[in-house]
């Protein structure tokens, strides 16, 4: 056929070059598949999304215009990047997420991490603070310091931050539904130290939606916790203008069991509520939009991965610009963290993880991330151990100062598998935006059980696969091998229970218990007559308030959430 | 208000009712849900108590539904404490002959004493549904046949 170009191979038989991917399907490939097929009948993703066998400029179509679709870094939709130098210019924070027992043992962890060359804090808290509940609470027994750090009152958080100049660290807390309060201490501290708001720069992660839908720490129901969040919000755009007030979180999605594109899909819908609950609250969308930032997962598969961060900020960008109408360029852009994926993490030949992280770390940094932690190896035993937390940072700066993908800005860019698959993860992603559009919202759906039963569903099928050795888990369904004792791992003592429970009883002792009482009732009015929240929950934390006391005094108010369980 | 309770077949008087618990604050309910719904495939009756239950929740429900087994799901470093306390509470309501067992994240140095305070079997990250499922059709039995 004339298209057609016989080319002569090296033993001097004649060959043909195709000029079009039919033509070599028919022709090369039809061959070498009748020899030996191939490993599989079917490829995918980790997340079950069918993966071709070969991708050209066939896939992008005629109509796929570089320009629209990627801009240029630093430009709108930002596929390429939010930064017009990205790494070339800085590199991303590395932001490695600690805490710990107690307050002063945490500060600890700080100052070891801060020394090693770590440039931002980010805070893990017990589950106790994270569901709002002292120490001292019924169901706090047992938990209090073991998944992170405790933290019943401003005690605890001046001990946090002792010695650490808040006017010269960014911190990022990771809390939700009492976040407000916990931010209300952090200003406190500020206060204490002599900074003054405005200097005081971090990021609360504050997204009540994911809760309900993958996290599930939670204290009130959906629309009052979503009146706390606009409170934040008008607060900060006054008062902390440095502060990032939501980090829309996709991470606890993903780890509860979501695809990539769930991830993807859900995460922008809880930020397109907020963006909402914004402007219902009577804020220009401008004037808040800029200080929402996202934080995702970084799973196993490499490109998938790399192609959702990049369809992210294609879709947030279009979003913000067309269906919100925001201007400032700011606010269109999608910045955000990245976390490795501990739900990938195994117990089973544990120093396998770090090669997981590493992949999965090149993955967020490939997908343009602001931020990364890197996962410790022995994370799926315990709390990291230093060294392992060592070894995780120690990752990081191997791909930033050693690995050269930080030379040039999207590497992957014009590939045309990455800007296929980027392509297809936003049409499905907003497909599923749609949907729950169509349910009436993001809440609506929450109160139906539509994220919680798809993720169910996808972590059930993710198990089969595994369980039938569909999906391969090296380690653990695949090359699996007897071993020696478990490695070296972090253990938190019970005496971090007690001293806890015994400094909580003396701040209560010891504060002016007037004061107190007064803060207490006037946060109550505020929350009934429809004030700002921040600044009555501010004076109550100055006077000692615990956690737990602020957070039940606005239940009589705000009433407590139930979830219908679905399996 | 309990979570999903499968269908019963009445054909079936000896199939096992197991309850799946969360206990504690700890919110990971990925790991319950997904034995959750392998054991109801499996061919048994499941309760699952939904999250953030005390101990004596997980009890009373367990009582009140004659379960023929406790399984608890705990990833939150809290289990040294919550498996002995259900299970003292399962004895001070005379019921224990439920058995329980469970898993989560849960370091091995840590299951010798677990099974100690009376836990009947532990499972760590990467245990399998059907590990798990074989491990249930060959330990618990129905408590309303004796």
């Amino acid at each position: 056929m004339s298209h057609r170009k016989p080319t002569t191979t090296d033993d001097g038989r004649v060959k043909e070059t195709s000029r079009s991917r039919d033509e070599w399907q028919d022709g090369t490939l039809r061959e070498a598949l009748q020899g030996k097929g191939e490993r599989d009948v079917e490829f995918s993703t980790v997340s079950s999304l069918p993966i071709g066998r070969l991708y050209t400029s066939e896939d992008l179509g005629d109509a796929w215009d570089p320009v629209e679709r990627l801009g240029f870094p630093g430009e709108y939709p930002y596929t390429r990047g939010v930064h017009p130098t990205m790494y070339r210019g800085r590199l991303w924070t590395m932001r490695q997420f600690a805490g710990m027992g107690s307050a002063a043992q945490t500060n600890a962890r700080f100052k070891y991490l801060l020394e090693h060359g770590q440039t931002g804090l980010s805070v893990a808290f017990d589950l106790p603070t994270l569901m709002g509940r002292d120490s001292d609470d019924e169901l706090s027994r047992g938990e209090v310091g073991k998944e992170g750090v405790a933290i019943d009152s401003l005690a605890d958080m001046e001990r946090l931050f002792e010695g650490i100049p808040l006017d010269r660290v960014s911190t990022s807390m990771t809390i939700n539904a009492p976040a407000a309060v916990v931010f209300a201490m952090y200003l406190a501290v500020a206060e204490k130290q002599g900074v003054p708001f405005e200097k005081v720069s971090g990021t609360l992660q504050n997204d009540i939606l994911k809760e309900y839908i993958a996290q599930k720490e939670w204290i009130y129901p959906p629309r009052p916790s979503l009146r706390i969040i606009t409170d934040l919000i008008a607060y900060c755009t006054r008062e902390v203008p440095r502060w990032n007030t939501i980090s829309i979180s996709g991470y606890h999605i993903r780890e509860a069991g979501s695809t990539a594109v769930q991830e993807l899909a859900f995460t922008l819908a809880d930020g397109m509520a907020y963006v909402d609950a914004g402007i219902e609250a009577g804020l220009d969308v401008d004037a808040f939009a800029p200080r929402l930032s996202f934080f995702w997962n970084s799973h196993n598969d490499f490109f998938e991965e790399i192609c959702k961060l990049r369809a992210a900020r294609r879709i947030w960008a279009r979003v913000m610009r067309e269906r919100f109408g925001a201007r400032d360029p700011r606010s269109w852009m999608c910045r955000f963290h990245t976390q490795t994926a501990g739900c990938s993490l195994t117990a089973q030949q544990t120093y396998n993880n770090i090669v997981r992280v590493t992949v999965q770390a090149l993955a967020g940094v490939l997908g343009g991330t602001q931020s990364l932690h890197t996962d410790s190896y022995d994370e799926a035993l315990a709390l990291p151990s230093d060294h392992a937390v060592t070894v995780a940072l120690r990752t990081q700066q191997i791909l930033a100062e050693e690995s050269g993908v930080t030379n040039t800005i999207d590497p992957l860019g014009g590939s045309y598998f990455v800007e296929a698959l980027t392509d297809e993860m936003e049409r499905e992603a907003l497909a599923y935006v749609e949907r729950i559009d169509a349910m009436g919202g993001v809440v609506a759906a929450i109160e139906q059980g539509f994220q919680q039963r798809e993720i169910a569903d996808a972590a059930y099928k993710y198990q089969t696969q595994v369980d039938q050795g569909t999906k391969t888990i090296v380690g653990v369904n695949k090359y699996r091998m007897d071993e020696d004792a478990a490695p070296e791992i972090l253990k938190i003592h019970p005496e971090v229970e007690r001293a806890q429970l015994a400094g909580l009883e003396r701040v209560r002792r010891e504060r002016d218990a007037s004061r107190f009482e007064n803060a207490v009732a006037a946060l109550r009015r505020a929350a009934e007559s429809g004030d700002n929240l921040i600044p009555p929950m501010l004076e109550a934390v100055r006077a000692y308030a615990t956690v737990g006391e602020v957070c039940q005094a606005l239940v009589p108010v705000f009433g407590t959430y139930r979830e219908v369980s679905v399996i | 208000m309990l979570g999903t309770v499968s269908e019963a077949k009445v054909n079936e008087a000896r199939k096992l009712r197991l309850l799946v618990g969360k206990v504690g604050l700890d919110g990971h309910d990925r790991g319950a849900k997904i034995i959750a719904r392998a054991l109801r495939d499996a061919g048994f009756e499941v309760i699952y108590t939904g999250l953030h239950q005390s101990p004596q929740m997980v009890v009373d429900t367990a009582i009140q539904e004659d379960v023929d087994a406790v399984s608890l799901s705990i990833l939150s470093g809290a289990h040294n404490y919550l498996f002995p306390k259900v299970i003292e509470l399962l004895k001070e309501k005379g019921s224990d002959d439920i058995p329980v067992f469970g898993g989560g994240i849960i370091p091995e140095d840590d299951i010798p004493a677990l099974k100690e305070a009376g836990v009947l079997e532990v499972f760590t990250p990467g245990a399998s549904t059907d590990e798990i499922i074989d491990w249930v059709r060959a330990h618990i039995k129905s408590r309303r046949e004796s």
